[in-house]
This record gives structure tokens, sequence and C-alpha cells, in this order.
């Protein structure tokens, strides 16, 4: 075949790489693709300009302004000198009665302190599970260390409740294998037989000069409060939903039956009446002479109102697994608690990861709630003592700020380990 | 070769079930089935799809319960008594259409699982068998991945390789090469003519009348719920009986 000549070509020489127009490249491209895009697009980015100023000319000069030592807000104006800024006089004044509370004595704050810092401890070896699993003994041991730090008096009490925990852990293991409602029976009989004989062999006396003075449950305050209420019902609504949302799906009639009545109607009841229930009617609920503490009817309110909520959505994730699962874990043999720990459940809680910490965030700052039966945590304190006082009539934005700032911390730390959970859990590859 | 597995068939009852019956709510799905397997036997159950045969295969482990009739497995009968039950599951082996790995442990964990919580063996040792039996399915170098890593005829292998670990005497296959690919039935199909040469007691349910052909003793054609017709493999397609059968086979192997 001919070749034409005219329309043939060779490259003899290589074309040199150059550099991009400046309109493809640098800040000029981001600016274009993400700013400036359109005619709207770049309509919208100006007005978010004006308007981010318009936030920051009026919020820089309040926090640069701000007065830190002032003993109420009238010396603050005074110090301000007609500037506009914020008084956060306030919160160093009041730092300890909006952490601690207005009643907590001040030589004991190392206490609370001390319960924080083992928290973390404690809850480590829970929340990071590649940790050695021993370390799970700190946090079998910690709620009663931290009883015992919080409220003080007579260390035989916390003593006395670990150890019937104990026992019944031990007889439930021993007897728990074999024949599992002997030995769940079993168990809650031998921890009654020993708080009962160990209250009664405590003598009255025991808190009257105890190694940490004790502290009445009305003294406790501030965002200490909130903690305490948070860390308790968190740690316990967790287990309880899980195993609601399993008598949920049980077979038996009757188990299903109370777990379906308990949940629908925990759920449809707003929480500031659970709380007012447990403030004023849940007294009749115990025997007369007991005088059952107004922090644990809380507790127990709070803790079944979450309970409640993460009931559904473990039973979402239970749901969401093919029933293959269940088979194959069926037709291998396993039992149902195996089949339970082992197989259904380590995949469903990972599904509900995400709506889990919703609860979890929702209930910690719902403790804020139990201001209104007079309880006073951060928000109780705010309202109460310190915006009611002559002295800081009138500091809103500071402290509800301050307010929302603490709970912010917390409840972000939270999500963040839930998202970095899922990136861990994640084995799926889809 | 595979002849001289067929010998291995002894007189051992390993399976009988007499007069079972079955109905889901009202619908009557399995009709007075009567079946003897014996050990060493290996049984391939066909029909359209409805027939029942799935849920034959897993009433012999009790995923389904029967309301009618007795089924012995191993001399011992299978009632509501959760005892017998886990028992009998621990000896029968059972492989679904959707491999029905657990998604969150890796390919080893999968195989020792059961052996260590049901069987009490030490961890070592259940890594060992494991290993051993990943190995025998050829993918032991998969052992640390997770099942979304592999592919659907690895995964089936080692949902093979699982049940296999827990050393059962009777393993049952409920279509298992029907969610694979085309290129991937192969792999999976010499899995389990390697096992029936090992003199294996296996139901299987499954359309790949070569695997039928090839390794079974007996072909057992279902439908509507009532065992149709069964004969010697050869006999089964060559000269089928019934005129279900016949219509069957033409359906399946005309093209």
């Amino acid at each position: 075949m001919p070749i034409d000549t005219s329309a043939a070509f060779v490259r003899t020489s290589e074309i040199p790489p150059s550099p991009p127009p400046p309109s493809e490249t640098g800040l000029v491209k981001w600016l274009r693709e993400n700013l400036f895009s359109s005619v709207g697009s770049a309509i919208l980015t100006i007005v978010s300009l004006i308007a981010i100023y318009f936030i920051l000319s009026l919020a820089i000069p309040w926090l640069f302004n701000g007065v830190w030592n002032a003993s109420s807000l009238s010396e603050c104006r005074e110090a301000m000198e007609g500037k506009v800024g914020a008084c956060f006089a306030v919160l160093t004044e009041r730092w300890n009665q909006l952490l601690y509370g207005f009643q907590y004595p001040a030589s004991e704050y190392w206490r609370p302190n001390l319960a924080l810092i083992l928290l973390f401890f404690a809850a480590a070896p829970v929340l990071f599970f590649d940790l050695p699993r021993k370390l799970l003994i700190i946090t079998a041991v910690y709620p009663f260390v931290a009883f015992w730090l919080i409220w003080g008096g007579t260390f035989l009490g916390p003593l006395i409740a670990f150890l019937g925990l104990a026992a019944a852990y031990f007889v439930f293991e021993r007897v728990g294998k074999q024949n599992f409602a002997l030995g769940f029976i079993g168990a809650i009989a031998a921890a009654f037989a020993i708080w009962i004989v160990g209250g009664g062999l405590i003598p009255d006396s025991a808190s009257d000069n105890a190694m940490l003075k004790a502290v009445p449950s009305r003294d406790l305050g501030g965002f200490m409060l909130n903690m305490m209420l948070g860390a308790t019902c968190v740690s316990l609504s967790i287990p309880i939903g899980i195993l609601l949302a399993l008598g949920r799906q049980s077979h038996m009639p009757l188990v299903r039956f109370v777990c379906v009545i308990f949940i629908e109607f925990i759920r449809g009841v707003p929480l500031i009446t659970l709380l007012f229930v447990a403030n004023v009617m849940l007294a009749y609920f115990f025997p007369p002479e007991s005088t059952v503490d107004l922090f644990i009817r809380v507790v127990i309110m709070i803790t079944v109102f979450s309970a409640a909520y993460i009931a559904e959505v473990v039973r979402g994730g239970l749901a969401a697994l093919p029933r293959g699962q269940y088979e194959a874990a069926d037709s291998l043999g396993l039992d149902y608690p195996q089949a339970m720990r082992l197989i259904i459940l380590p995949q469903a809680l990972k599904i509900s990861i995400p709506g889990i910490v919703n609860v979890a965030v929702g209930l910690f700052k719902d403790t804020t709630l139990v201001s209104v039966i007079s309880m006073f945590d951060l928000v109780g304190m705010i309202r109460g003592p310190i915006l009611a006082s002559t002295e800081w009539n009138g500091v809103y934005w500071e402290l509800l700020g301050f307010a929302a700032a603490l709970f912010f911390v917390v409840c972000y730390g939270i999500s963040q380990y839930s998202q970095w959970l899922e990136r861990r859990l994640a084995t799926d590859h889809r | 070769m595979v002849e001289a597995a067929k010998m291995a068939v002894s007189d051992e009852v390993a399976i009988q079930i007499t007069d079972m019956n079955k109905w889901y709510g009202s619908f009557h799905v399995l009709r007075d089935i009567n079946l003897t397997v014996n050990r060493g036997e290996r049984i391939v159950v066909c029909g359209p799809s409805g027939s029942g045969k799935s849920t034959l295969i897993r009433c012999i482990n009790a995923l389904e319960d029967h309301q009618q009739g007795q089924i012995f497995v191993d001399g011992t009968e299978l009632s509501s008594d959760l005892k017998n039950i886990d028992k009998i599951r621990s000896e029968v082996g059972m492989c679904f259409q959707h491999f029905n790995l657990f998604p969150h442990l890796s390919i080893l964990e999968n195989c020792t699982l059961a052996p260590i919580w049901v069987r009490k063996t030490p961890k070592k040792e259940a890594e060992e068998t494991a290993m051993h039996f990943l190995e025998k399915v050829k993918i032991p170098e998969q052992a640390d991945k997770y099942p979304g890593q592999l592919s659907g005829g690895q995964q089936q292998r080692v949902a093979i390789a699982r049940s296999l670990c827990m050393q059962p005497r009777i393993m049952l296959f409920d279509e298992p090469t029907s969610a694979l690919d085309p290129e991937m039935i192969k792999e999976v199909l010499d899995t389990m003519i390697a096992l029936a040469e090992e003199g294996m007691t296996m139901i299987c349910v499954t359309h790949e009348m070569g695997f039928a052909r090839q390794v079974a003793n007996r072909v057992i054609f279902m439908d509507a719920g009532q065992i149709v017709e069964q004969n010697e493999p050869e006999e089964f397609f060559n000269n089928p009986k019934s005129e279900r059968t016949q219509l069957f086979l033409s359906q399946i192997l005309g093209h």
C-alpha cells in the first residue's frame, strides 16, 4: 500500500512538560471550584463572609475585653469602662460552686477529683478492649471506691456491697455452668445473704469518725453531679438495654410480654415526669422505714428511661442481622448464651453503635433536668444560687456559655470515641 | 477411585426418618417422608423450587422442627429436648447456600470458635485442626483474613472447613453452589468430591447433576413435599420412572 507522505507524521523530539495555566493551580483553582463555581454560590460566599465578619466583630471584643477579676457584676462594668466585654469573673469567683455545688466541703474537693481520675483508669479496659483483660478488675472495683471517695463515711458499706456482688459472681461461675437457673438464683441468694448479714454487722456509729468525712447526697452538686449521674446511668443502662432487647425477642411469651410493656411504657412517658416520680412518689414503693437516697432514686429513673431507648436501638441491630447468622451458630451446636455472646451481639452492637452513642449523649445532657427537682447540678447552680445572688444577677451569656462548653467537651469526646470504635471494628470490607 | 468409595457404604444406619410430616402454619410442606441413610452413603436431593428439599435437610439438624413422625440421627431421636438438639447439631455439619460465615471473625476464628466453645478443645489444638482442614480445602494462606475479603467460592470452602473442624459424622449441604459464579462452582464441587472419597456421610441438596452422577449412591427426587422417586444415579438419569421426574430432568438437562 502506497504511503501518503503529506498525512504521515513522525515525531522526532519530545514535547517537554509545561506547568498548567495559573487558573488551574493553587489558590485560584481552589477558590473557583469551592467558593465561586457559579453566580449563586458566589453570592452565597459573599453573604456568608459578611455574616461571619458581623458575628466575629461582636464576639471577639466581647471575649477579649472580658474581665476575669471582679467580685460582682457592677465591679465588672466599672472595670470595662464602657467597652463591650464579657464578665468572666463570675466563673473564677464561683468556680468551685459550678464544679462541686455550694455545699460540698471545700477541704474534701480532692476526693471527687481523685474519683474522676480513677474513672479514666476504670473505663479504659472497657472502652479499649485491646488492653489486657486483667485490668477489668479495676473496673469491677471502681464503683465501690468511687462511692467511698465521694460520699465518704465508713468504708464497710461499699466493702460489703462489693463482697456481696463478688459472692454472687463466684456462685454463678461455679453453679451456673451446669445449671443456669440454679446458679442464677443461688447467686442472688448469696448476694443478699452477705448484704443483710454484713449490713447488720456495721455499727450505726461507724461513719461518725471515719477516715473520710461523710457527705450526704443533698450536698452534692455542680458539674460533678452531672458527671456522676451521666457515668452511672450510661454504664448501667447499656447492659440493661441489651437484656431488654434480647427479652423482647425471646421465645418465652411471658418474658417478651414483660419487656414490651416495660419498654413501651417508659418510652411513652417524659423524663421530667419520671424525675418527679423519683422525687416524690417512689418512696411509696420502698418499705416505709427505708429512706432510699434521692440520688439513687434519680439514677434508677434515668437508667430505666435510657435503657428503654437503648433496648430499641439494639433491637434494630438484632433485626438487621441476616437469619443465616443465627442458623450458622445453631448448626455448629452453640447454645443460646454462646450464640448471643460470640456471634449475634458482637455484630448487632456494632451496627447499633451510632444509635447507642446517640442515646448516651442525650442521657448525659438530660442529667441537667434534675435541676427541676431542686438538685443543684451545673444548670441548677447557675439558675439558683448564682443568678439569684445580688452580685451576679443578670450574667447569662458567660455562665450558660460555660455550661455549654463543659458539656460539649464531654459529648464531643464520646462522639470521637464512637467513630474510632466503628473504624476499629470494621472487618466487613464493604 | 469413586467406585472404590462407593463400596464403603456400611449397614450401620446414620439417619432414619419415619413418617415425618411438617407444616408451615396450615401449609403442608413435607408429607410422609420415609428415608434411611446408611453410614458412608452420599445422597443428592433434587427437585423443583418449593418442593421441600431444603426444609427436609434442615429438619435433620433441627433448624426446623417437625410436627409428626420421628427422626433419628446416630440413634438419637430429635425431640424438643434442648440437650439432644445441641448434641446432634455438633455431630452434623451444615453448609448453607449463602455460606453464613461470621463476618466479624477471621477465617481461623470462624473455624476454631465452635471446637473451643462447644467441644472445649484447647485453643492451640483447635487452631492446628483448623489449619489442617483449611489446607484440605486449599486456602490455608487466607487464615488471617476476614470473610469479606474472600471470593464466594473461597468463602464456601471456608464454610466447609468450619463444619469439618467439629469432626462431624454427617455433612448436610443446602444448595452449596447456587449462589456462586460459574467459575467458582468447580472449586467447591472438587472439595465436596474429595470429602465424599473419604467416606463422609453426605446429603446434598443441589442441581449439579454432574456431581450427582459422579459421587452419589442415591438420587432422591422431591416434588410438592413428597419423595417422588429415588434410585441409583445411572438408573435415575437414564431411566426415570415417574412422569414428574422425566419432566424435571428434561427441563434441567435439556439445554
